[in-house]
């Protein structure tokens, strides 16, 4: 060994270091917090695999929830009007009554209406053809070119509907009620209806199926008279400011009640969603699911932590600042929490692709993908304040006492 | 005038308990000059380790004052002690205390982030201090693979990253055995001949008292004696009593 020769030979470094505001920074908080989370391999498939179950948990949830305010908001999204006239205390479109039947004429005599569009609903009996009777929605409108329901006819066209006794039905309901293909026969209210029309994908949130017609065939089938409508929509003109008309209209039409297209869409919602605890349930799962997702995390990054201990006593030994630190148990939880809500996310595709087609409806939205991934980050980052806790009141004296 | 990199003045530590009150310091004066390794010796339970806690402003001192690099200690937090180790410490732990999840090198690196070391100069910096140490051959081993002896030398070279004005070692040789303790022991001698630093070294190795320049022996919390070198070319156990 010639280590007297080379211990004078080699110069010990010795330039001092000056602090440097905004130079770039070595990568070691990062690399710190990944060798740390890769290094104990089975904590952290312990915490990859409870925030993959909070993500697919929440994200089911949300999805369902999403996929309820599709179902019940599709009449809106496709039937056109500014102000909805309604029966007076209608609580949705799935709860229809029939308005008197004087509002068309009244409305059309009014300044600043450029269009009126009648819609009457009900609930009737179907009778399939092979026996046997179910309850459904009807929806009866104004048949015309480019005519807004019903939409997504597959087969058939929506003004075929123009025939007498002529009903669109919905392919996903042809085993409920009863029918095999289009032109097939079945009774409403007592009366024969012939399918004309097949659409794909319009199923109401309730059970009742939708089955759509044109207005005076819907008056028709529910004996209502013929100037009658369940729901009267109006346009209002260029120019004309929607308040005023619809201050206008509360006066003339008694008994009824005018709302805008959004407030009877969130009327229907709330209905739905919240009246019925239908929505409301679907929230508890999903927060049911952050809370799961960070007692998991919480614990395992808690436990994480601890295994390194010594080393962050270490680090605030060596003078590293306590944000310096935390930054490392952050970042930590921050990549458990992306490599989670990947791994969440592709399950949750799945699980959207395998239910497509059923009765439930899962939407993934880039909003709520967006959303959940600001969720989890969040959670994590929430869970992480318990490690930090710990790691704030370390000694840095234990590094002489090993 | 001498040229002190720490100067601390009557330290008095005092563990309250409900035992009884524990003094393992009872005022001790300590100075480190640039350009020198001092031995602190004692036996077990002098209060070496606390001494040497409260130099490197791990541990406040019950009272005492306590400048390093002309920076007085009295009244910092807990931050503002981290951020003077930071820049002024460097240190030496018995049992390595490398971080086992990064390489040599990083280990080295990791020292110079926490010293705010840019992206651009840490690299070369950690390579100047690996092959201060002569172990860039294992720059990229794991802390696991390496021998005690190594481990060691990885420390010194992460203590000596980023310049500090005072290296301090709490028994750096007590793991090791007789050859790279000898090495290790060498290598603070090496780091000590720079006039910009201070170096302590805490040990009851009597086979290290040839590398250092002063001496200085505590018993009870007390400074029993200090000594210093005579001649530079006297190798061995020769020291006289201090001026
Ligand atoms: N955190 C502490 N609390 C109470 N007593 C302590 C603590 N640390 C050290 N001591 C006591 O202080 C005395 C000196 O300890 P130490 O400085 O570790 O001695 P040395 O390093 O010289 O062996 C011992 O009696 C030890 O028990
Ligand atoms: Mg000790």
């Amino acid at each position: 060994m010639h280590t007297t020769a080379e211990a004078t030979s080699i110069a010990m470094p010795g330039r001092p270091m000056p602090a440097r505001k905004g130079a770039m920074r070595l990568p070691m908080v990062p690399k710190l917090a990944y060798r740390n989370l890769f290094h104990d391999r089975l904590g952290l498939i312990v915490t990859v695999v409870g925030i993959v179950f909070s993500v697919v948990l929440v994200a089911v949830q949300f999805g369902l929830y999403l996929g309820s305010e599709n179902r019940i908001a599709a009449m809106f999204d496709h039937a056109e009007g500014d102000l909805w006239v309604v029966p007076l205390g209608t609580k949705s479109f799935d709860d229809p009554a029939m308005l008197s039947g004087r509002e068309r004429h009244n409305i059309l005599s009014m300044r600043g209406v450029a269009n009126v569009q009648e819609l009457a609903v009900g609930f009737v009996n179907w009778r399939k053809p092979k026996g046997g009777s179910t309850a459904a929605l009807l929806v009866g409108s104004e048949i015309r070119q480019g005519s807004a329901l019903p939409w997504s006819v597959i087969e058939g066209s929506a003004n075929a509907l123009a025939a007498p006794s002529a009903v669109a039905v919905d392919s996903t309901y042809f085993q409920e009620l009863g029918i095999a293909r289009m032109g097939d026969r079945a009774e409403i209210n007592n009366m024969d209806v012939t399918v004309q029309a097949v659409t794909k994908g319009i199923r109401s949130f309730t059970t009742l199926p939708y089955v759509f017609t044109t207005l005076s065939t819907a008056r028709t089938l529910l004996g209502a008279s013929a100037d009658q409508s369940s729901y009267t929509l109006v346009s209002v003109a260029p120019g004309t400011s929607v308040e005023d008309l619809r201050a206008a209209l509360t006066k003339r039409l008694p008994d009824t009640e005018i709302l805008t297209h959004a407030e009877f869409r969130k009327r229907s919602l709330d209905y739905w969603l919240f009246e019925t605890g239908a929505g409301a349930a679907l929230i508890a799962g999903a927060l049911l699911g952050i809370i799961v997702g960070m007692v998991i995390v919480a614990q395992t990054l808690y436990a994480s932590t601890k295994d390194h201990l010594n080393e962050f006593a270490t680090l605030r030994a060596l003078g590293a600042s306590a944000s310096y630190i935390n930054k490392v148990i952050l970042i930590q939880a921050i990549l458990s929490a992306v490599i989670g809500y990947v791994l969440g996310m592709v399950l949750n595709l799945i699980v959207i692709w395998a239910v497509e087609d059923s009765t439930l409806l899962i939407v993934m939205t880039p909003r709520l993908a967006l959303m959940l991934l600001a969720l989890t980050v969040g959670m994590c980052v929430l869970a992480a304040l318990c490690a930090i806790f710990k790691v704030i009141r370390i000694d840095p004296a234990v590094v002489f006492s090993r | 005038m001498t040229n002190f990199m720490l100067e601390a003045r009557d330290i008095t530590k005092v563990y309250r308990s409900e035992a009884g009150d524990i003094m393992p310091l009872k005022g001790v004066s300590v100075e480190l000059a640039a350009g020198e390794l001092t031995l602190l010796m004692g036996p077990s339970g002098s209060g070496k380790t606390t001494l040497l806690s409260i130099l490197g402003c791990i541990l406040s001192p019950t009272s005492g004052s306590l400048q390093i690099a002309g920076h007085a200690t009295a009244g910092l937090s807990a931050e503002g002690m981290a951020g003077l180790r930071r820049r002024h410490v460097g240190f030496v732990f018995q049992s390595y205390n490398l971080v086992p999840t990064l390489t040599a090198l990083e280990n080295v690196m990791l020292a110079l982030d926490l010293r705010g070391a840019s992206r651009a100069e840490a690299p070369d910096l950690a390579w100047e201090a690996l092959s201060a140490v002569r172990l860039s051959h294992r720059a990229h081993v794991m802390p696991s693979k390496l021998s005690g002896g190594e481990k060691q030398r990885v420390s010194i070279a992460r203590a000596l990253a980023g310049a500090p004005s005072v290296i301090l070692a709490d028994e750096p040789t007590a793991a090791l055995d007789s050859e790279n303790g000898q090495a290790v022991m060498a290598l603070l001698a090496e780091v000590a001949r720079d006039t910009r630093r201070a170096v302590l070294v805490v040990t009851h190795d009597h086979r290290t008292l040839k590398y250092g320049d002063r001496m200085i022996r505590i018993e009870d919390g007390r400074i029993a004696s200090r000594a210093r070198r005579r001649s530079a070319t006297v190798a061995d156990v020769e020291l006289a009593p201090a001026a």
